[in-house]
C-alpha cells in the first residue's frame, strides 16, 4: 500500500511538472534571468503547489498518517552554514542547466542524452555529499 | 504563450496535491533530492519501495501525457561540460541543504518553514546571479 500510494503521488508529481513547463529548462532559466526575457510561469507553478500542501499541513494536526506511522517532526528553525551553502551551490547548477531534481526526473523519458548525462552527475554529486551530511537530522 | 501560466497553476496544483497525499497517507515530506539522495547514499534502504514507487511515478507518468503538451522538448544545452558541472553541483548542493525546490520549496514553505524560506531565497539569488554571470557576462549558456 505504501508504495501505491508512493507511485500515485510520483505520478501526480511527475505529470505536475511535465504539465507545468517545468521540465523546459528555457522556462526555468527564464524565471532567473530577470536581466532578460524574464518568464513569470515558475512563481504560478509554485503559487499553484502551495495551496494543496498548506491545506495538508493544517490537516496533520491532531491526525497521523493514513497508513501509519508519525508525520514528520515539526520544521527545524535553526539555519546552519550547510542550508546557506548547499542552497547557494544548488541555486548555481540550477542556473546553469535549468534542471533542478524532480524535472530532472521527470524528462528522463524524453529529454534524451543531456538527461541522463545530467542524472548520473546528479547522483555523483550526492555521493559526494554523504559525508558531509552525518551530522544532519534527516527529515 | 500567454497561456503558459494557465499551464504553470494547473501543473503546480498537481504537485502540491501530489506532496499532500505522500504527506497525508504515507507521512513522509515530498523532496526529489531527499527519496533519490537517501537511496543513493544508502540512508534509506529501509524505505526503499516506497522511494522506488514514487520515482517510477515521476518517470512514467509523463509519458502518457505526451499528447496534452505542445511540445516535449526540454531545450537542455547541448555542452556536455556544463550539464556535468549542473549536475554535480545540484546533486551536492541540495543534499548537503537536505532540500531542494520541492522539499524546502514547495513543502517547507507551504508550512513556514524559515530552513525552507531561506534555502529558497538563496538558490533563486544563486540560479539569478548564475544566469546574470553565465549568460549575460559570459555568454555560456
Amino acid at each position: 500500500m505504501r508504495a501505491l500510494f508512493a507511485f500515485l503521488a510520483g505520478a501526480l508529481f511527475g505529470a505536475g511538472l511535465f504539465i507545468s513547463g517545468m521540465t523546459d529548462t528555457t522556462k526555468v532559466q527564464g524565471w532567473l534571468d530577470v536581466f532578460g526575457d524574464w518568464d513569470p510561469t515558475l512563481a504560478f507553478v509554485m503559487g499553484g503547489a502551495l495551496i494543496p500542501m498548506a491545506i495538508a499541513w493544517q490537516l496533520t494536526r491532531g491526525r497521523r498518517p493514513v497508513l501509519g506511522g508519525d508525520f514528520p517532526r515539526p520544521a527545524d528553525q535553526k539555519l546552519g552554514r550547510n542550508l546557506v551553502l548547499g542552497s547557494v551551490l544548488f541555486g548555481a547548477g540550477w542556473g546553469l542547466a535549468g534542471l533542478c531534481p524532480g524535472p530532472a526526473l521527470a524528462s528522463l523519458s524524453y529529454g534524451g542524452s543531456g538527461h541522463w548525462l545530467f542524472l548520473i552527475a546528479m547522483i555523483a554529486g550526492m555521493v559526494a555529499a554523504a559525508p558531509f551530511r552525518s551530522r544532519l537530522n534527516t527529515t | 504563450m500567454e497561456q503558459d501560466w494557465i499551464w504553470g497553476f494547473v501543473g503546480g496544483l498537481m504537485i502540491g496535491t501530489g506532496g499532500a497525499l505522500y504527506l497525508l497517507v504515507n507521512g513522509r515530506i515530498m523532496g526529489a533530492s531527499g527519496i533519490l539522495g537517501a537511496l543513493v547514499d544508502g540512508t534509506g534502504l529501509r524505505t526503499m519501495g516506497e522511494r522506488l514507487a514514487f520515482l517510477a511515478g515521476v518517470i512514467l507518468m509523463p509519458i502518457p501525457l505526451y499528447p496534452l503538451y505542445r511540445e516535449v522538448d526540454t531545450h537542455i544545452t547541448g555542452n556536455w561540460l556544463v550539464i556535468i558541472a549542473a549536475g554535480l553541483l545540484v546533486g551536492f548542493g541540495t543534499r548537503l541543504a537536505n532540500g531542494c525546490t520541492s522539499g524546502h520549496g514547495v513543502c517547507g514553505i507551504s508550512r513556514l518553514s524559515l530552513r525552507g524560506i531561506a534555502a529558497t531565497v538563496f538558490y533563486i539569488l544563486a540560479g539569478g546571479v548564475t544566469i546574470a554571470l553565465f549568460r549575460h557576462m559570459l555568454g555560456v549558456i
